[in-house]
């Protein structure tokens, strides 16, 4: 009997600070990377922009043409990080091809995209019927600002920004 | 523990865990209503407290939360880990190098965590190779082995790897007694007496944490059993327990129990350090390996060092004293003021408190007893703060809540006892599920216990758990002792045979700067590939090199031909993965030398030599994505002298048409 009273009050403390979402710590204790994550995010997905996507991005400069020296960065930090699933072409390999994707995507969406993968394949309704097809969730390759701003530009060269 | 004590007093254990009328029957007695919820973590939530556990006869150290019991890791230290590739990827076996050469299963024995001004600073944990006596330094932000250093003239490494309150020294007390590896070791057995020296290393432990061997003194032959440094008042001072000073050679569980007092022997090692820099060392030619891990090449190398300095604790008289301690004392621990010294009689049914204040008097006042081996005895009743009676049988190892209280094991009588360090009394007292040896207690024997929870890490098993056939976990029980009255909270299994353990506040461990993975911009292994583009086998005469690559879900190469039997073929994997807990694996058929597992970002090696004409398969071994199952390639072995080309490619080598 005393088990069960222990149990009935730890269930009614449990309850009572059910909502608390104070999380014991940091990004320690997001999950960023589970295939089978369901864990909402800071934002649900009604308020989500599917035109910008999720993420630190909200408007990218891109100049008048194209930055020759961030597109060669950006291939150098793509080859490391990116060609292993993509081609440079319309043809998918793991994921989808790389060309056209600045004509089809805001710059913003692609920075947000590149840095922020996981919380926007769990709301942004293209990216779940890409995930249908590619059956793997696009890795968090941990880019920095600059790469990822470099690898879009790499991404502009590629679809002819001269 | 050692084997012969635990068969001496092994009798004495069925009587004392079965008597009774001093013990609860079953556990409903001892466990109340809120136990369950005191050891609770809800799914999702962390615990409060890392516990790292030494692992005894593994080799290992497991990392526990508490209050939950719940094992995170089991560290791969002294011993070859099929999980995790230690001792099998080309890069790890260094790291199991000693003058012996490639030692595959040692016994880890205690474990230190790092301090700063005497308080846990979740920078490292030491742990010390009892067989081939070594001291290995872990990595708190990788979890990972960092570095292992061999310790000469030493015969089993009890006495380690204790610490000082900034982590200046980690010490080693040889707990066999030996010949020096300087002198002939060819001489009869039953000259210990003559021959045989004990020998306590300091290690200095650098900013960064590498280890070096300062000096050793050298001693009577004894053994040495455990240690603690001073704190506070008496930092400069380190406590090191011996038994066998009868200096016996044979049948140690009758002639090593023979004299009512050892010692515990006071080191003061700021003396120490002036006769080293005045020149009074003697350098001797030893050999030692130091292994160190690079997390930049993520590879070990090993060195064979050749010289160590010794000082002659008989000849520099103010080095060391000995104070008289009842009955092969085991426990020797240090209060978080610094000013009570607990020895623990394990044979012995009082604990002798010493005073520092009192031993400082004494050996100002020369209230010595006469001399052990050229050493000075100080008198046991000039050094003594006092003696806590009854306490229980045993006494084993002691740790300290901050508040002015100690906790004691007893072994023979299965229980943990509290008692108040100034007024020596008894307080409370709770059974162990059973035989009880060493205690941890957070921060327990630093200047700042947490003393929130206390865990018993019992020797004996039974009927706690499920019976698993003759071998059983070792049982682990966790108290609250946040209150008067110690709480039994919770058991929880152990792997291998803990004896020491420590505990840190997670907040301190995992807000350390841990990695998630490594950067492959930083990645300096010589045989990295960074990207596919850089993927390739090269061929150096009958060795062959493959730098591959992984990444959900494919390997690149995942095709190779033109490799001959008689080639020595090396896969070096590079994890192209840049995320959190995304390792991957690599296996191929007939390799007799493991697997791999490569963490993101890493470049692991695994040697293969085809012991035949044919094709084999690789594959990943971690499940890593929904197209695991097709993570997968082949490799060609023709005939020494055949003429097939060395070829490899990814995707491209298309089903051939007739």
């Amino acid at each position: 009997m005393n088990k069960m009273y222990a149990l009935a009050i730890g269930l009614l403390l449990f309850i009572s600070c059910g909502k608390d979402k104070t999380n014991a710590g940091e990004d320690f204790s997001k999950s960023s990377s589970s295939e089978s994550s369901t864990e909402s995010s800071a934002t649900d997905a009604s308020t989500y922009d599917p035109k910008r996507g999720e993420g630190k991005f909200t408007s990218v400069d891109l100049g008048d043409g194209l930055d020759v020296a961030m597109a060669a960065n950006g291939e150098k930090v793509a080859g490391v990080k990116c060609m292993s699933c993509h081609k440079l072409t319309d043809e998918r390999l793991v994921g989808p091809g790389w060309k056209g994707v600045t004509e089809r995507r805001t710059p913003e969406w692609i920075m947000n995209f590149s840095t922020n993968p996981d919380p926007m394949i769990d709301k942004d309704p293209e990216l779940q019927a890409q995930l249908e097809l590619c059956l793997v969730r696009m890795p968090n390759q941990a880019l920095t600002d600059d790469e990822a701003r470099h690898i879009l530009e790499y991404m502009r060269q590629n679809d002819g920004v001269k | 523990m050692k084997t012969n004590f635990l068969k001496i007093t092994s009798a004495v254990v069925f009587v004392a865990a079965f008597m009774g009328s001093c013990k609860p029957k079953n556990t409903s007695d001892t466990v109340s209503g809120d136990a369950a919820q005191k050891a609770y973590v809800a799914p999702g939530k962390y615990d409060e407290f890392y516990n790292f556990v030494s692992g005894g006869f593994s080799g290992q150290l497991s990392v526990y939360g508490l209050p939950s019991g719940r094992l995170f890791r089991v560290i791969p230290v002294f011993s070859v880990d099929p999980e995790k590739g230690w001792g099998y990827s080309e890069e790890t076996k260094p790291m199991l190098n000693t003058s012996h050469g490639f030692v595959p299963w040692d016994d880890l024995h205690h474990t230190e965590m790092s301090q700063t001004n005497g308080e846990i600073d979740g920078r490292w944990v030491f742990g010390n190779a009892n067989n081939t006596p070594r001291i290995a330094r872990i990595d708190l932000k990788t979890f990972k082995t960092a570095e292992i250093i061999e310790l000469p003239n030493s015969g089993g490494n009890h006495s380690s790897p204790f610490i000082t309150e900034n982590t200046e020294y980690v010490v080693a007390g040889t707990r066999f007694s030996v010949p020096g590896d300087y002198e002939n070791g060819d001489v009869p057995i039953n000259t210990y007496k003559d021959n045989y020296k004990g020998h306590i290393s300091f290690v200095k432990v650098g900013k960064e944490g590498e280890m070096d061997i300062a000096f050793q003194i050298m001693t009577p032959g004894v053994n040495f059993d455990l240690s603690h440094a001073g704190k506070g008042k008496s930092h400069g001072w380190f406590f090191f327990s011996c038994y066998n000073t009868e200096q016996a050679n044979t049948l140690l569980e009758v002639n090593a129990s023979q004299k009512d007092k050892d010692f515990i022997m006071a080191v003061n090692w700021k003396k120490a350090e002036e006769y080293v820099k005045a020149g009074k060392g003697k350098k001797q030619k030893v050999r030692y390996a130091h292994n160190t891990w690079d997390d930049a090449t993520h590879s070990a190398k090993s060195e064979i060092k050749t010289e160590v300095l010794v000082l002659d604790a008989s000849e520099l008289k103010d080095i060391c004293y000995m104070i008289p301690c009842p009955k092969s004392p085991h426990g020797c621990d240090v209060d978080p003021t610094g000013e009570y010294i607990v020895g623990s009689g394990k044979l012995a049914a009082l604990i002798p408190v010493f005073s520092y204040d009192k031993l400082q008097t004494a050996i100002k006042n020369k209230s010595f007893e006469g001399d052990y081996g050229g050493i000075p005895v100080v008198k046991y009743e000039a050094a003594l703060h006092g003696e806590v009676q009854k306490p229980g049988l045993g006494p084993l190892h002691t740790e300290f809540d901050g508040k002015g209280n100690a906790y004691t094991t007893f072994f023979v009588s299965s229980e943990v006892v509290k008692w108040d360090i100034k007024s020596l009394k008894v307080l409370d007292r709770v059974p162990t599920y059973y035989s009880v040896g060493h205690l941890c207690i957070p921060g327990g024997d630093s200047k700042k216990p947490f003393g929130k929870y206390l865990v018993a890490y019992n020797k004996i098993t039974k009927d706690r758990y499920l019976p698993t056939g003759p071998e059983l976990c070792q049982s682990a029980q966790i108290y609250d002792i946040s209150g008067d009255k110690m709480q039994l909270i919770l058991d929880f299994p152990t792997i291998g045979e803990p004896h020491y353990a420590q505990a840190a506040p997670a907040d301190l461990i995992r807000n350390n700067g841990q990695y998630k993975f490594y950067k492959l911009e930083e990645n300096k292994h010589p045989y990295a590939a960074k990207g596919e583009k850089e993927a390739k086998v090269v061929r150096e005469g009958n060795k062959v090199h493959v730098y591959m690559t992984s990444m959900r879900s494919h390997f690149a190469p995942d095709n190779i031909e033109g490799v001959f039997l008689g080639d020595e073929v090396y896969f070096h994997v590079t994890n192209l993965e840049q995320d959190w807990d995304v390792p991957h694996g690599f296996a191929v058929k007939g390799a007799d030398n493991g697997e791999l597992l490569i963490m993101p970002g890493e470049t692991t090696t695994l040697k293969w030599v085809p012991d035949r004409v044919g094709t084999f398969p690789f594959y990943c071994t971690d499940f890593c994505s929904a197209l695991h199952q097709e993570m997968q390639g082949y490799i060609r072995v023709s005939p020494k002298g055949s003429n097939v080309p060395l070829q490899f490619s990814l995707g491209t080598n298309l089903p051939a048409s007739k």
